[in-house]
């Protein structure tokens, strides 16, 4: 037993000296690389082949969202501010609202572009959010309507990054801290 | 006739945690979830096994299948594999062992994340369960080649305390410990800890109380064996 145990350890031990880790949550291979068909702010259909080549970061929420999609959103922009301008420029956020019925291409494109012309809205009809939602397996669902119309959308709160292939890298929480966020961002940025 | 029903109603609810609508609640809530692997685990096993269906669903295969060729070369390779896994040591710490591994919350988050992780585990739950609930509810005597009653009862009740200690320990948890369903969003607006709770009760007191029902069921065997034995020794002493 002890013959194969010290081994075993040291080439583990080896083996993490390897690569250095992400600071964020790392979900390379546990889910599917980048695919959708939805529809962006500017009405036309788009697939996830049109974003190839940068690295996506990817959102769910809705334009009536009170917290946390704001407060997400911020961050993700600032996050990108604390980086030189060619890092900037290689990172894009797909921001996927899943409250169709009141956020169209144009509601979309206001929310948005205030975050920054890195940040770009998408949304679908209710098939097309099914089948990205169940990729990532995540979920969302719809409040009661209240008198004057408005309901909550309950919605993941996670942001899903992927490099410049498509494929998935990161998951990165509202926990994570800033410089966590940066460190892997840049990361994902330079290409890992 | 009960066999039958108990067969039945075993697989129909392995069949509905799993392949309904069900698994969608039990992919984005907690206690549902476990709910879920109370079926997968517990009940669902625990009615099949207490069916014994095998002999009868062997008689049921095809006679062109029966003689496979490479059957007993299988049996020899996994009968080894198999008597490891029903050790009456080892098959308790397994059954545990498996409750207490898909919950610590790494894990948990990775299997919730990953739809090929949540299949293992889910399947990991049912088979083990499958296999702790044949060697507890075996049909055979110990002179049959099943195992002791003394010792079935023994590991039913060693499964209790790390059962009971786990299921407390969520239920009263004060902080969220399995954070993959805010970041995933629930299938309805419900408080976290709420979740939790329920969850942490359903890991608790059902699940341990079916170790209550599992003994009162191997005393109705032991006393089964010994009416057997009566009406034996009473034949033999007429002449």
């Amino acid at each position: 037993m002890a013959r194969w145990i010290i081994p075993v350890v040291a080439s583990l031990w080896l083996v993490g000296c390897g690569e250095q880790a992400w600071q964020t949550k790392d979900i390379s291979g546990l889910m599917p690389p980048l695919e959708f068909e939805l529809i962006d702010e500017n009405g036309n259909d788009v697939t996830a082949d049109q974003f190839i080549g940068k690295s996506t970061l990817l959102f769910f929420g809705f334009t009536h969202c009170p917290d946390v999609c704001p407060t997400t959103l911020a961050r993700l922009d600032a996050a990108t501010q604390r980086m030189d301008e060619a890092t900037r420029d290689d990172i894009q956020v797909l921001f996927v609202s899943v409250d169709p019925r009141r956020d169209d291409p144009e509601t979309l494109r206001t929310y948005t572009d205030a975050f920054g012309p890195q940040f770009i809205g998408l949304t679908g009809d209710k098939a097309a959010l099914d089948e990205l939602t169940r990729r990532y397996r995540v979920t969302y669902g719809y409040g009661e309507e209240d008198s004057d119309g408005n309901y909550d959308v309950s919605h993941s709160s996670a942001v899903f990054a992927f490099n410049d292939q498509g494929e998935v890298r990161l998951l990165i929480r509202d926990s994570d801290p800033m410089d966590a966020v940066v460190a892997d961002l840049e990361r994902l940025a330079s290409g890992a | 006739m009960g066999r039958v029903l108990a067969y039945l109603l075993g697989v129909a609810t392995i069949y509905g945690v799993t392949q309904t609508h069900y698994d969608y609640l039990a992919q984005y809530m907690f206690f549902t979830h476990r709910a879920q692997h109370l079926v997968l685990h517990h009940a669902g096993p625990f009615l099949i096994a207490l069916a014994a269906p095998l002999p009868v669903l062997a008689d049921g295969l095809p006679t062109r299948i029966r003689p496979f060729p490479g059957w007993s070369l299988a049996a020899r390779l996994l009968r080894p594999v198999y008597r490891t896994l029903q050790h009456p040591l080892i098959a308790p710490v397994l059954f545990v062992g498996l409750i207490y591994f898909w919950l610590i919350p790494e894990i948990h988050f990775d299997a919730m994340l990953s739809a090929d992780l949540y299949q293992v585990m889910n399947w990991s739950m049912a088979l083990d369960g499958l296999l702790f609930w044949w060697l507890i509810l075996d049909r055979r005597s110990p002179q049959q080649g099943g195992l002791g009653y003394g010792k079935r009862i023994a590991i039913l009740l060693a499964v209790i305390p790390p059962q009971i200690l786990l299921g407390a320990y969520i239920t009263f948890s004060r902080g969220v410990i399995f954070d993959v369903y805010e970041v995933c969003g629930r299938a309805w607006p419900l408080d976290p800890l709420t979740d939790q709770l329920l969850g942490g009760l359903l890991t608790w007191i059902p699940a341990t109380m079916m170790s209550a029902i599992g003994v009162l069921i191997i005393l109705s065997f032991l006393f089964r064996d010994a009416r057997k034995e009566d009406a034996a020794d009473v034949t033999h002493a007429t002449p």
